[in-house]
């Protein structure tokens, strides 16, 4: 791992991904180009609210399953799954 | 047992001006002060943390404060059950307790979205929604964003999305000319607020402000690629990258209904019931800010202060700053009443515009059943983890659904936090109801 002061790599579907120091993990998964998750029906779903109520920026971080991704801040060497 | 038990005299559930002035009036007569907030710094939404331009002045003196009076801050710690005095609550990933002695609701509110076409689309989000984005980082550079929605908050939320390097291309307030100019005649009685618009005004003097103008429906397929605006009557089509569109702001009152507090309703939408103590119908629950009613950050301020004096017992210490309320509560008001949702935002969905987003329950799906609990039962419409903070307060505008409750826990809880709690677990809440 890189450690350049106030940038944070993670992993978002297995992709390196660099983002500021302080950004979300919704933030990062924006930088992957990517969504959050898959809706019931099998919508794409990114981020609505940014403030932790609306559950459409979820994602499974570090192995736990629908984390609100607005709500968490990126850290180091994360790993961010985006479906199932 | 609970993994982390915490006992304080007067505990606050929300970060926000309103609960940080909560815990600064508490603690200044010597009360152990405990702030609980969902987010991972203080600040609440008002003054969220920018990513790039730090936190806003008043926040950080006022967070200051807090640290050298010994108030403890439990962040990204959400409230999800009570029983009698102890709050449980989901801490990090861990389950805690919170004995208090007085409890202060500064649970601040929510934006209000309602469904349009298109509005599920990855690069819709709420107006405040693309603020509050933009400071944590969202890549937002260069982006074409339309804002459109109601209220002020649309030009707070386009000066924060320009100063992220975004390009906006208009804002879109649906209150008309007429309504907006009145708003604005009658801001010279608050120099201050005339003073923030004329800021405002000039960090956006070249983005169009249409009033009368309301969005029509997101276009795109898997990402918003336009969208169409109802200008004066006329339809236009833009090609944008992002939407930020909001409708205002409801009161978050999961926690106080809960609880048990009275709530009364303005328009559509519930509050919290409180006297000139800001307490409300329960004896050692008091309540603050926009959850007593969206008021904006002086209401915040003011009522947080109070909530905090009276929750230890020193009402007396309150002079002045009734007054300051009264005031405050007025300017509110002429924000709620020249920014009234117009006719034409209750008819954008259309029967396959999805409604409720957890579940995908489309607009058509609910016209057979009874507004409340028979349409939630048969189509599962906010049934889902935001359990109705999205669609039933949209609902509710729209003249539909108006909930007829909430049950705990009032957020999802992951089954290992619920068995942290072990026996003291919360009222009224079984492992069998839990997502």
């Amino acid at each position: 791992m890189s450690a350049t002061p106030g940038v944070i790599q993670l992993r978002v579907d297995g992709r390196q991904v660099a983002v500021a120091a302080g950004s979300s993990v919704a933030a990062a998964i924006a930088h992957a180009g990517g969504t959050a998750r898959d809706s019931v029906s099998g919508q794409r779903r990114a981020a609505l609210c940014g403030m932790g109520v609306c559950f459409e920026c979820r994602a499974t971080v570090d192995g736990r399953a629908q984390q609100r991704t607005c709500l968490l801040p990126a850290s180091e060497g994360m790993e961010v799954r985006t479906r199932g | 047992m609970a993994e982390r038990m915490h006992h304080c005299d007067v505990a606050v559930v929300g970060a926000g001006p309103a609960g940080l002035a909560a815990a600064r009036a508490a603690a200044s007569h010597g009360a152990r002060v405990l702030v609980v907030d969902p987010q991972a710094a203080p600040g609440g939404q008002v003054w969220r943390q920018d990513l790039r331009h730090g936190v806003p002045a008043p926040a950080r003196a006022l967070s200051t404060q807090l640290q050298r009076a010994g108030v403890a801050m439990l962040l990204q710690s959400e409230v999800v059950g009570h029983s009698g005095s102890r709050l449980f609550l989901r801490s990090g990933q861990e389950a805690a307790c919170i004995d208090y002695g007085a409890l202060v609701l500064a649970t601040g509110a929510r934006e209000l979205l309602l469904p349009f076409p298109g509005w599920t689309l990855p690069g819709v989000t709420g107006a405040g929604g693309a603020q509050a984005l933009a400071k944590q980082g969202w890549p937002l550079r260069d982006r074409r964003v339309v804002v459109a929605g109601s209220g002020p908050l649309l030009l707070a939320a386009a000066a924060t999305l320009r100063r992220h390097g975004t390009r906006v291309l208009g804002i879109h307030e649906q209150a008309s000319r007429q309504a907006v100019a009145a708003f604005a005649a009658g801001l010279w009685r608050w120099p201050g607020k005339l003073a923030q618009a004329a800021v405002l005004r000039g960090a956006l003097w070249n983005v169009p402000y249409r009033t009368g103008s309301h969005v029509l429906r997101a276009l795109g397929d898997r990402t918003l690629r336009a969208v169409e605006l109802r200008i004066d009557g006329r339809d236009v089509t833009v090609d944008c990258d992002h939407l930020a569109c909001g409708f205002g702001l409801v009161p978050n009152i999961e926690l106080a209904r809960v609880l048990g507090c009275e709530l009364e309703f303005a328009g559509a939408h519930a509050h919290v019931r409180v006297d000139q103590w800001q307490g409300t119908s329960l004896a050692t629950v008091f309540a603050a800010g926009e959850a007593c009613g969206i008021g904006g950050v002086d209401c915040a301020l003011v009522e947080g202060a109070i909530a905090g004096h009276a929750a230890t017992g020193n009402g007396n210490a309150t002079g002045r700053l009734h007054a300051r309320r009264r005031r405050a509560r007025r300017f509110a008001a002429q924000l709620q009443r020249h920014f009234a949702l117009g006719e034409a935002l209750h008819a954008l969905a259309e029967p396959d515009t999805i409604v409720c987003r957890c579940e995908d329950v489309p607009m058509s799906a609910l016209a057979a059943y009874a507004p409340g609990r028979e349409a939630k039962l048969m189509t599962r419409c906010g049934m889902g983890p935001c359990q109705g903070r999205i669609c039933g307060s949209a609902l509710a505008e729209l003249g539909g659904a108006v909930r007829d409750g909430f049950r705990p826990p009032i957020f999802p809880v992951p089954l290992e936090v619920l068995a942290g709690f072990g026996d003291a677990r919360p009222a009224g809440q079984t492992p069998g109801v839990v997502k």
